[in-house]
């Protein structure tokens, strides 16, 4: 798996925003078949890395690669999973249906979905324990629920790289378990997958690659390696993280 | 019953009839997007900023909807460039627009004398005064609106309500804002003659809020919301004729009994009907829950 190329590649990127500093001197390596997670504290950045490598939003200064390609929008093969307080979860449409959205770029505007789009979706929720609430409404899913029905929609996808905001954020832990579960087989498909989180348990149990973002990158590498005291200072600052707990945690 | 066909022996009722029926239908259909995003003040705004429009074409002579739509083109836009600068917010530039728009028609208006009544049928709609003209053009919009919505409806679905994630597939936000302003405008101009500026508000939100009492489901709302647009404005039509209400208040109090109703009693979300069904149930309480496992049942 090493050998292989990295995926995603980023070269001294930057983002501003109205003249603030968002992220600045980030080069990173994304590879397939590898968990990365992208630990830091609030406003470090990981939301706005998520999203340069997403293609959504150019960055300043550098750039970010697609197989050696610079990105300069969106990306077909590069599939995005928004914070859950990103969507109008009071929006009439159910679960179905929020998952075939995921198909609607490359479907005909004409035509319904058709029996095998929605055959496809369905597999898709199976995969993620949610065929039995493909009818209900957005609005009455909890929040594992709808975290769940977003994974079912980026599977649709079948894309090389998934990147997801905080996906273990306000979820319960057999959601958890299931997110690592897909995340785990996709990871042996050969796909890269990028997570944003502030778990640095959880990290450590699920990543196999860390990167410590604190407007720039802190410290990058497995997270057995890399979860010392002084690193965790300075990234996260002053607060206290039992750092022998989570190296337990990352050995086993 | 002759009552009932009595007012079709008039060409000016036939067209009126026609008229409204139409405009409760596209107006229902869009309708739905502006209520589920939000966007009440759009509309009321974007209403009142298409005046300047009608005026010049006052003074120029030609179809009063001609003028009101070159007009309605050229605020969306101005709109969606204005919000897009970043610093200034989509209610901001609205808020600015609008003001600024109705005000130069004022301004304009005064510079031509015995306008005041074609004011008040700007405010009010002329309902009586539909041509076979205004007719053509308001159900070749409608049909512009309509096919316009069907063949975007997932893209302005998926704006609506995951614009990130909207974004993330390539969709260029941007374009389809600007794409729904534009069928907004050209729904509300094509409602003006009919119920007029102060009331074509209702037309859009009313139905659409009633639609929403009755289902979950976009699609079926979107059916029902452009039914009852057209039934208040057939029946408004009627007290109308019989009651001599001017017709744009009496199809918008139509609509609003029809919300008022169900938002009292719909069959499952009605504030009455829910409370009832809780005492009905009170003894039963788990049969009023509505269950959703995590899990599969084994
Ligand atoms: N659209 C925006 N406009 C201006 N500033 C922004 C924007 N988005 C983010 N920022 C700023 O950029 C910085 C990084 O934000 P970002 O959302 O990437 O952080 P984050 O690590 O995801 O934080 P959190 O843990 O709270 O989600 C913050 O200082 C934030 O205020
Ligand atoms: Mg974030």
């Amino acid at each position: 798996m090493s050998s292989l190329p990295p995926v995603l590649t980023c070269h001294n990127l930057a983002v501003h925003y109205d003249n603030r500093s968002a992220l600045r001197d980030v080069n990173l390596e994304i590879k397939r078949g590898q968990i990365t997670a992208l630990l830091g504290p609030n406003g470090a950045g990981k939301s706005t890395l998520l999203k340069v490598l997403a293609g959504m939003i150019p960055p300043s200064h550098g750039a970010a690669k697609f197989e050696g390609e610079e990105l300069s929008g969106p990306h077909a093969n590069i599939t995005y999973v928004p914070q859950r307080s990103d969507v109008d979860w009071t929006f009439p449409i159910s679960v179905l249906e929020c998952t075939l959205l995921g198909l609607a770029g490359s479907r005909s505007r004409w035509k319904p979905f058709s029996r095998h789009d929605k055959a496809v979706a369905m597999q898709a929720l199976k995969d993620v324990r949610m065929d039995h609430l493909a009818q209900a409404q957005i609005d009455a899913l909890s929040g594992g629920q709808q975290q769940r029905v977003f994974l079912a929609r980026a599977l649709l996808n079948n894309g090389d790289v998934l990147l997801l905001d905080e996906p273990f954020t306000g979820v319960d832990v057999p959601t958890q378990d299931m997110l690592v579960d897909l995340l785990t087989e996709l990871k042996s498909r050969g796909t890269a997958i990028v997570y944003a989180t502030h778990d640095l348990a959880q990290a450590a149990r699920t990543a196999d690659y860390a990167v410590l973002l604190n407007g720039d990158i802190v410290a990058e590498g497995s997270p057995h390696d890399i979860f010392q005291q002084d690193v965790l200072l300075r990234t996260f600052g002053g607060s206290v993280i039992s750092v022998e707990s989570l190296r337990e945690v990352a050995a086993s | 019953m002759s009552w009932l066909t009595d007012p079709w022996h008039f060409t000016f009722m036939q067209h009126a009839f026609l008229a409204i029926i139409l405009v409760g239908i596209i107006c229902g259909a869009i309708g739905v997007f502006v209520i589920l995003r939000g966007y009440s003040f759009l509309g009321d705004a974007l209403s009142h900023a298409i005046f300047p429009g009608v005026v010049i074409t006052f003074i120029l002579g030609g179809n009063f909807l001609v003028g009101a739509l070159i007009a309605a083109v050229i605020i969306s836009t101005l709109i969606g460039v204005v919000s897009q600068s970043g610093r200034i917010n989509n209610d901001t530039a609205i808020g600015v627009l609008f003001a600024g728009s109705f005000a130069l028609g004022v301004a304009l208006m005064s510079l031509q004398s015995g306008y005041v009544r074609d004011l008040n049928s700007f405010l009010f709609g002329s309902i009586l005064g539909v041509s076979r003209d205004d007719l053509v053009i308001t159900a070749i919009v409608g049909l512009v609106v309509l096919v316009g919505l069907a063949m975007f409806r997932r893209e302005i679905t998926l704006i609506s309500f995951d614009r990130v994630f909207a974004r993330s597939t390539g969709l260029n936000l941007w374009v389809f804002d600007q794409l729904f302003l534009l069928l907004l405008a050209l729904a509300i101009v094509v409602s003006l003659q009919t119920v007029g500026n102060v009331l074509v508000l209702a037309m859009l939100v009313t139905p659409a809020a009633s639609a929403r009492m009755l289902t979950d489901n976009l699609r079926r709302m979107i059916a029902l919301s452009s039914t009852i647009g057209a039934l208040s404005g057939l029946v408004g039509l009627y007290i109308s004729y019989y009651r001599g209400v001017p017709s744009g208040a009496a199809v918008v109090l139509t609509a609003t009994a029809v919300f008022g109703m169900l938002f009292l009693f719909a069959p499952r979300n009605g504030v009455v009907t829910a409370r009832v069904r809780q005492r009905i149930h009170y003894s039963h309480p788990e049969d009023d829950v509505r269950v959703v496992p995590d899990k599969p049942q084994a």
